[in-house]
């Protein structure tokens, strides 16, 4: 009881980020592996506990934040571009190199099919083999290999910093949003919402806006990459491009879009879960 | 034992169950099984109000309970030691001016704020005791809340913000939503069930605010200033649907207030001064003329 009087009275002076407000994420995630582990070890000891259960299901939580997120469009388009940037430059960084890989391997298997044509005219067979050859061959001279390494440890530095900027204004976004829905917040507190359930909804709706961010920068990076290659080298290059990697790389993105938009939205779940409903009803915007 | 006449034979039954038809020419014998249910709750409304009767049992109790804040550098006192007890299936108003602790002791009764001295029982559970996830469930079941400013989820439907609380008490699908038309059609908002808050006007939203707060059959529902943001007439309503529900499921109501028409249906009113209790006053005692309002008779 002690502890969480503490929490309350300290969350009123000050309802930003607090140990207490940690200890909330873990338990609203311990939850439900509970719950799980319940099932998977056969709810017959849960029965005397059911009739004081509160809980929110999954599918209705989903259900609610989707609501939300259309509801809000404006700004949750705000914190998911944010998002969009991020991945769109992140995705244009590494597919770029995917590209010029393939630019460069394209303009080996030419050299090697007019050197082959150059040698013997009747064996035009030999360009596939040639190209699938051409990684292992020592490609360009030390110097321009240290310049490009340079180069990748400089676009790295841009990409995290990008994604850091976009993580911010993730985090600000969401906190404006909490802000605006303090009165909301108190009433389902009201209803008998547990804080675990405030977090929830607000993850899952930062994980929504995580992955539409996310999918829409992945396309924008990618449409840059192939116009710019398509004006400067001709749009055949695409055949030259390894395409596996490619979405390897559009998956990374996804990956790292959304889990950036579900980190950024944790303090701010903390603070609007944290607010005793007294508070979050009086307050007005 | 109970006896019951049939309506269209005149055939008297004598039984301690329901009968649904009557025996001797099969007529429906509904209408008569409802009266008799409704005249015996009323008497046993009636029996519970009388003092000479009965010892109350006390659904809320509060004993000294006092809230300050600290406004800057001072320590303002919003509630400086009440006691109070609340009779079940009383409806009971809280007057006062405002600033005077109203809603303070209304949050502190409902559990949204805790009080820094004294405490507060509900059922005989102390709320100060309660861990946060049995002060959810106390929320979500004992208590229905209803707000001047309506406070429905702009979000979601009103068939939705009903059954809300109904999903947090794990009730299934099925009998969820049909237990949420039955209360929008009890408050007379049958034909409005998937309207969102914004397409209803005030009144209509206060109601959809009132079966919300009875989703989960609740034993108390607290009321903070419901009529305070309507009209003379939808306040009017609201307070007659309120006074209504009380009489017809024995459901306690407490509600803050500083509007005249409340004293009209309250049984008792608590009179709240400078976080003190300045008197109490009941129904009976009161005489108080109350006109007609906007015209109406």
């Amino acid at each position: 009881m002690q502890s969480t009087r503490k929490c309350w009275s300290r969350a009123e002076l000050d309802p930003r980020l607090s140990a207490c407000g940690l200890r909330l994420v873990v338990k609203a995630v311990m939850m439900d592996v509970k719950k799980l582990a319940k099932v998977a070890g056969g709810g017959g000891q849960a029965a005397p506990q059911i009739q004081k259960q509160i809980n929110l299901p999954w599918p209705d939580a989903f259900r609610i934040s989707l609501r939300s997120v259309l509801l809000r469009l404006g700004r949750a388009g705000i914190a998911a571009t944010g998002i969009v940037l991020g991945v769109a430059f992140l995705t244009y960084v590494w597919s770029d190199r995917i590209f010029s890989d393939g630019v460069e391997k394209a303009r080996l298997a030419q050299e090697q099919t007019l050197a082959a044509a150059a040698e013997s005219v009747r064996k035009p067979a030999a360009a596939p083999e040639a190209e699938q050859g051409a990684p292992d061959q020592p490609v360009a001279p030390d110097a321009s290999q240290s310049t490009k390494a340079e180069k990748d440890a400089r676009q790295l530095w841009l990409v995290v910093m990008s994604l850091l900027v976009c993580g911010i204004g993730i985090t600000n976004a969401m906190l404006m949003s909490v802000t605006e829905r303090f009165q909301e917040i108190g009433t389902m507190k009201c209803l008998g919402a547990l804080d675990a359930f405030i977090v929830r909804l607000f993850l899952i709706e930062s994980v929504v806006i995580g992955v539409l961010g996310s999918a829409a920068g992945i396309i924008i990076g990618i449409l840059f990459v192939l116009l710019y290659y398509g004006i400067k080298e001709g749009f055949s290059v695409t055949a030259k491009v390894d395409w596996g990697s490619l979405v390897m790389v559009m998956l990374y993105g996804l990956v790292i879009g959304t889990v950036l938009a579900l980190l950024s939205a944790i303090p701010p779940a903390i603070r609007a879960a944290q607010m005793p409903p007294a508070a979050a009803l009086r307050s007005e915007i | 034992m109970a006896k019951y006449v049939c309506p269209s034979c005149g055939e008297k039954i004598e039984t301690t169950g329901i009968v649904t038809v009557c025996p001797k020419c099969n007529a429906d014998m509904a209408g008569v099984m409802e009266q008799s249910a409704r005249a015996l709750r009323q008497k046993a409304a009636e029996l519970i109000k009388d003092d000479s009767v009965t010892t109350h049992e006390y659904i809320v109790r509060t004993r000294g309970l006092k809230r300050s804040y600290i406004m800057g550098e001072e320590e303002v006192q919003a509630l400086r030691g009440i006691d109070l007890d609340v009779r079940r299936g009383e409806y009971l108003s809280i007057m006062g001016p405002s600033g005077s602790g109203k809603s303070t002791l209304f949050n502190l009764i409902g559990g949204l704020d805790k009080p820094t001295a004294g405490s507060c029982y509900i059922n005989e559970t102390d709320m100060a005791q309660l861990s946060a996830h049995e002060l959810a469930w106390q929320r979500c079941r004992t208590i229905g809340y209803i707000f001047q400013t309506f406070n429905l989820i702009p979000v979601m439907t009103a068939l939705e913000n009903v059954t809300l609380p109904m999903i947090f008490a794990g009730m299934g699908s099925d009998e969820m939503l049909e237990r949420g038309r039955m209360l929008l059609d009890l408050v007379g908002l049958g034909g409005r069930l998937n309207h969102k808050p914004q397409e209803l006007s005030g009144g209509q939203q206060q109601r959809v605010a009132v079966a919300r707060s009875l989703a989960n059959s609740p034993a108390i529902v607290l009321a903070d200033e419901p009529t305070g943001n309507l009209d003379l007439q939808t306040g009017k309503e609201i307070i007659e649907l309120l006074k209504e529900l009380n009489v017809e499921s024995g459901v306690t109501i407490i509600s803050a207030t500083h509007d005249l028409k409340m004293i009209d249906v309250s049984d008792r009113i608590v009179h709240i001064r400078d976080g003190q209790v300045e008197r109490i006053e009941k129904r009976e005692e009161i005489d108080l003329e109350i006109g007609t309002m906007g015209g109406q008779p």
